[in-house]
């Protein structure tokens, strides 16, 4: 319990920094998820071509290799960035493969007769996707999001050995300090439980309000 | 029967793997004119149907609407499509809105038409198929033939060229066929341009201007419903109006 009291603004910090590269490594998987998702089932090829490129590549890739390349690989390009921004990026390019494939499962549970009767209302591609098609599977998609990001929450321990400030990283300073190692372990545990369990809850409660029959 | 064909397919082939399902087509659809395609399924009806507004591609043949060849996919496409209805065996009507939304959501996303003046014409519309009182409901509250007939109501809010109507009445239970096909008939009356394809010979023969016979991917027999029934040519046509005339 020491440990915890008498380190309360690391412990806080390291809490604070996960919540943080979860948040936007999020907002990033979601978004470009979407996009790439809307490209596997484009009615053009190179853009499928792409979207299948992108998931084939980062949901293949181990995530710290994927830090290693962007750390490491972006500035010999000119592209010198905040390690924090660096984690973010990595974290959500990796994410938002498995998000992509999540929202084209959605998209499977949708019946066929949706995007025709969209179509021969002469609503382009975007348009069918848009309003029709990715509504209906949004219901589908939520359990497997929330998964997903779970699955990212803790993929972002990753970030503190590439010195972004995060959860896990907390124990460093604390082992040096001389504190009981399984201690200082326990409260991080309760910290990712915080992020993880307030993120069940909220796929939850937007499983019970879309999950309404229609 | 206008003179100048509003849809127009010349020489339209299809595969389905091994399977020639549509083997050199030619058909003209005049302005205002009903045609009803009729077979024994498997026969490549539906496909046909399909081709018009290309929810199936064709390998070879031509497809002109109003005189313009179909465009690839693409806006083009969208464009042609927006002035061809199309009416579903399974109604396909958008699960997650309600029956106004339905009717609205094309003609103000693709038409860009105020949303005032397309809820004012969807009423109209809902009315005029006989469910107006039903506008909030969502389709699953509606019984089959109920949906059908929105649908309808959908198709027309485009102020569509012609309707293509894909075995409309199939998914049906027998009582509800008939307020869809009396919808039907009224289109027919007003010079609806209409290809339909179906199984109610009851529709072929006093609504429609020609009856179009395929069986195995070929049209067979392409004349007028008294023409037909009272004399079919070939013998393929004989033995189909045979086996569902008799019960």
């Amino acid at each position: 319990m020491n440990v915890l009291l008498d380190n309360l603004a690391l412990y806080g910090d390291g809490l604070l920094g996960t919540v943080e590269l979860t948040v936007w490594s999020a907002l990033l998987a979601l978004a470009l998820g979407l996009v790439m998702a809307a490209f596997r089932v484009a009615p053009v090829r190179p853009l499928r071509a792409f979207g299948t490129a992108w998931v084939t590549v980062l949901r293949n890739t181990p995530l710290t290799l994927l830090f290693f390349a962007v750390l490491l690989g972006l500035p010999r390009f000119g592209l010198v960035l905040p390690f924090t921004l660096f984690a973010v990026l990595a974290l959500g390019c990796y994410t938002s493969a498995f998000i992509c494939e999540a929202v084209r499962a959605g998209i499977g549970t949708v019946p066929t007769g949706q995007g025709e009767a969209a179509r021969s209302l002469g609503m382009t591609f975007r348009q069918t996707l848009g309003l029709v098609v990715l509504p209906q599977a949004f219901r589908a998609v939520i359990p497997p999001l929330g998964s997903t990001l779970i699955a990212l929450a803790k993929n972002s321990a990753i970030a503190g050995s590439f010195s972004v400030t995060e959860l896990l990283g907390v124990y460093k300073p604390l082992n040096e300090l001389g504190y009981s190692i399984i201690w200082s372990f326990v409260w991080i545990a309760v910290g990712y439980l915080l992020v993880t369990l307030t993120l069940s809850a909220l796929f939850n409660a937007l499983e019970k309000h879309y999950g309404v029959a229609r | 029967m206008a003179g100048d064909a509003l849809i127009e397919l010349r020489g339209v082939n299809k595969h389905y793997g091994a399977l020639h399902v549509l083997q050199d087509i030619d058909l003209r659809v005049g302005r205002g004119e009903v045609v009803v395609v009729i077979g024994p399924s498997g026969s490549g009806k539906s496909t046909l149907c399909r081709t018009i507004n290309r929810l199936e591609t064709i390998e070879s043949g031509t497809i002109t609407l109003d005189g313009v060849p179909l465009p690839q996919e693409g806006r083009a496409l969208a464009r042609v499509r927006a002035d061809v209805g199309m009416v579903f065996q399974s109604f396909n009507l958008f699960a997650h809105r309600t029956v106004l939304d339905n009717v609205t959501l094309a003609p103000v996303k693709v038409r860009r038409k105020r949303k005032e003046d397309a809820e004012r014409r969807a009423r109209e519309l809902l009315d005029r198929v006989g469910l107006a009182a039903h506008a909030g409901k969502y389709p699953a509250q509606l019984s089959g033939g109920q949906q059908q007939r929105v649908a309808i109501a959908r198709a027309l809010a485009m102020d569509p060229k012609a309707l293509l109507f894909d075995e409309p009445t199939s998914a049906l239970d027998p009582e509800m066929i008939n307020e869809v096909l009396e919808v039907m008939r009224q289109l027919a009356r007003e010079g609806m341009t209409m290809v339909v394809v179906t199984h109610e010979m009851g529709f072929a023969r006093y609504a429609a201007h020609r009856v179009v016979f395929m069986a195995d991917g070929r049209i067979i027999e392409d004349r007028p419903p008294e023409e037909f029934f009272a004399a079919p040519r070939s013998a393929r046509a004989r033995d189909f109006l045979a086996k569902i005339l008799k019960h």
